[in-house]
């Protein structure tokens, strides 16, 4: 059986678990097993429903105090939730949460694991999962050599797939063990929408001269419902704050879209970036190295193409 | 208070990645070695800082590899660290390279240890949490400021959208990114003490690999850029909807 983690915040399923959902449907069918899932606290999404993306049934450890992340707790309570399942691989998405815990509960199976895996294994001969390495710079393909498996997958590269079926909801009593940490604070960024969950992300370099002219980057942002980032020299020198830094030693992202404008492209930064599916650089410069890891470009000043194309997307729009 | 701190070598950043022996192998020809960045700039400088602050802080490194990472780890001790332990073992599973240092762990009583977010060879972010898994601890993962007090650590965390701070007891793991500690460069004094700094090497214990790598492959070549010119951005908009489903 194929078991899938399904992770919430604010009681809110994540849109990167629906696409694990849809990962390991495709998988189990791959396999000739069932796909179940298995969600620890309470949410106030319509749980039958998951059936749409492909689930048959989960498994809900409805405790509310599992409503706040915990990793060590929730890397027991997986743990048992998988012996007591008798799941044979463990579906995970590779987005913050899932990289604490999705190692620490494969030690505990004593399963082999692949982390940010870009596709379905390769089932025919071994139990074979690509997955990007070198910063997106080559991919590896690796085979999982023990019994049970665990699999955390790349966000936006499988896609969430819809289908026809509801999902049976059994309560799974599991012990919980005492928190290992106390959350004090929280800080939200509000109305802006998470690097890592984006489909689409606009980002700006040094060819926008200075934080004070970032109202063309937000513009265009905004009429598209993407969210803003950076290249490392504008969050160093502090004109965006460090976590919009996009590229190997910031946020990786994998947006379906990704729009660089007045970024060179280095090579540290595509690293960042490389898994988008489609890339446009504006640029002045047509030598800018950015322009051959792009698939649309325009040569062009920032501070004209921009308005221009943000006014052309909403009457595009309209 | 004793400090562990994982320190992995990796290829510079700007390497040329290539792979020879049928693309089973990477090839190293050329490629110039540095301490991963994550656990260089966040994970180590963070400890040296705690150091700074409190002389009575120990801080031991510990990095998995063969004779070929000892520049990697005098490197780090130059930058501080008052001692090296090197696994004498070279392995591509996280697996084995987690139970290695869990070992090592298990054996100093540590009360902090601390790693890079992942590595930027193969990016798997995966021994921090195997720690915690295997030495039973309680992990803070992408974290990006942490204090000491007294038997807690307080540490900021990455979330979706934003970041929460959380209170947690020790012994714990924490995994470091950016915004943890700034960047050092080492100095000559740091150098020179680095040299009689005691790096003890010792031979693995014996464990499993769980996973095989079987072949490596480069990315296929982008098909080339389609320029519209700077005043024809309708031409763009179309594209991007028609060619590209991108909105």
């Amino acid at each position: 059986m194929v078991l899938i983690y399904i992770d919430q915040a604010d009681q809110q399923i994540k849109k990167s678990s629906l696409e694990a959902i849809s990962y390991g449907a495709a998988l189990a069918k791959q396999l000739g097993v069932t796909a179940e899932g298995i969600l620890l606290g309470t949410v106030t999404d319509d749980l039958a429903s998951l059936g749409k993306y492909g689930l048959q049934k989960l498994h809900h450890v409805g405790d509310a105090s599992l409503n706040h992340f915990d990793a060590k707790v929730f890397t027991q309570v997986l743990t048992d939730a998988a012996k007591a399942t008798n799941a044979s691989v463990l579906v995970f998405a590779h987005n913050l949460n899932g990289k604490a815990i999705a190692p620490a509960v494969a030690v505990k199976l004593h399963a082999g694991i692949v982390t940010g895996a870009n596709s379905l294994p390769d089932t025919s001969n071994g139990f074979t999962v690509t997955k990007t390495v070198f910063s997106g710079k080559a991919f590896a393909e690796i085979n999982i050599d023990t019994p049970i498996k665990v699999i955390s997958i790349n966000q936006n590269c499988f896609g969430v797939h819809m289908h026809e079926g509801a999902t049976s909801v059994e309560a799974l009593s599991i012990a919980i063990p005492a928190a290992s940490i106390k959350v004090t604070a929280t800080h939200k960024v509000d109305g802006e929408i998470p690097l890592t969950e984006a489909n689409i992300v606009v980002s700006g370099g040094r060819g926008l001269k200075g934080p004070e002219n970032w109202g063309i980057i937000e513009d265009l942002a905004k009429v598209l419902g993407a969210a803003t980032a950076c290249s490392r020299p504008v969050s160093d020198s502090d004109w965006r704050p460090h976590h919009e830094h996009v590229g190997q030693t910031g946020v990786q992202v994998a947006p379906n879209l990704y729009i660089a404008v007045g970024i060179s492209g280095a090579i540290q930064h595509l690293a960042g970036v490389n898994r988008s599916k489609t890339i446009v650089v504006i640029n002045k410069d047509p030598e800018a190295p950015f322009f051959k890891a792009a698939d649309y470009g325009i040569v062009g000043d920032a501070f004209e193409v921009l308005p221009a194309l943000t006014a052309a997307i909403q009457k595009s729009k309209a | 208070m004793k400090l562990l701190v994982c320190i992995s070598k990796t290829p510079d950043t700007t390497s040329k990645i290539a792979f020879t022996e049928g693309n089973t192998k990477f090839d190293e020809n050329g490629v110039q070695w540095i301490i991963n960045p994550y656990d260089e700039w966040y994970a180590l400088v963070r400890a040296i800082e705690m150091k700074e602050q409190d002389p009575s802080v120990t801080i031991h490194l510990v990095t998995v590899g063969e004779a070929d990472a000892e520049p990697i780890i005098r490197k780090a001790l130059a930058l501080g660290g008052d001692e090296a332990i090197r696994i004498n073992i070279q392995s591509n599973d996280s697996f084995v390279v987690a139970s290695q240092i869990a070992a090592i762990a298990k054996e100093g009583a540590y009360d902090l240890i601390l790693t890079g977010k992942e590595t930027i060879d193969y990016n798997s972010a995966c021994i921090g949490s195997m720690l915690a898994g295997l030495l039973d601890m309680p992990f803070v993962s992408l974290a990006n400021h942490m204090v000491l007090n007294g038997n807690t650590a307080s540490v900021k965390r990455e979330i979706e959208g934003g970041e929460e701070t959380c209170e947690v007891a020790l012994p714990a793991i924490v995994s470091c990114q950016k915004g943890m500690a700034e960047q050092r460069i080492p100095n000559m004094r740091g150098i020179m003490a680095a040299r009689t700094k005691p790096l003890k090497v010792v031979e693995p214990i014996v464990v499993q690999a769980t996973t095989s790598i079987k072949t490596y492959d480069l990315p296929p070549a982008k098909s080339g850029v389609k320029l519209v010119a700077a005043d024809n951005v309708d031409e763009l908009v179309r594209l991007l909807k028609e060619e590209a489903k991108a909105f």
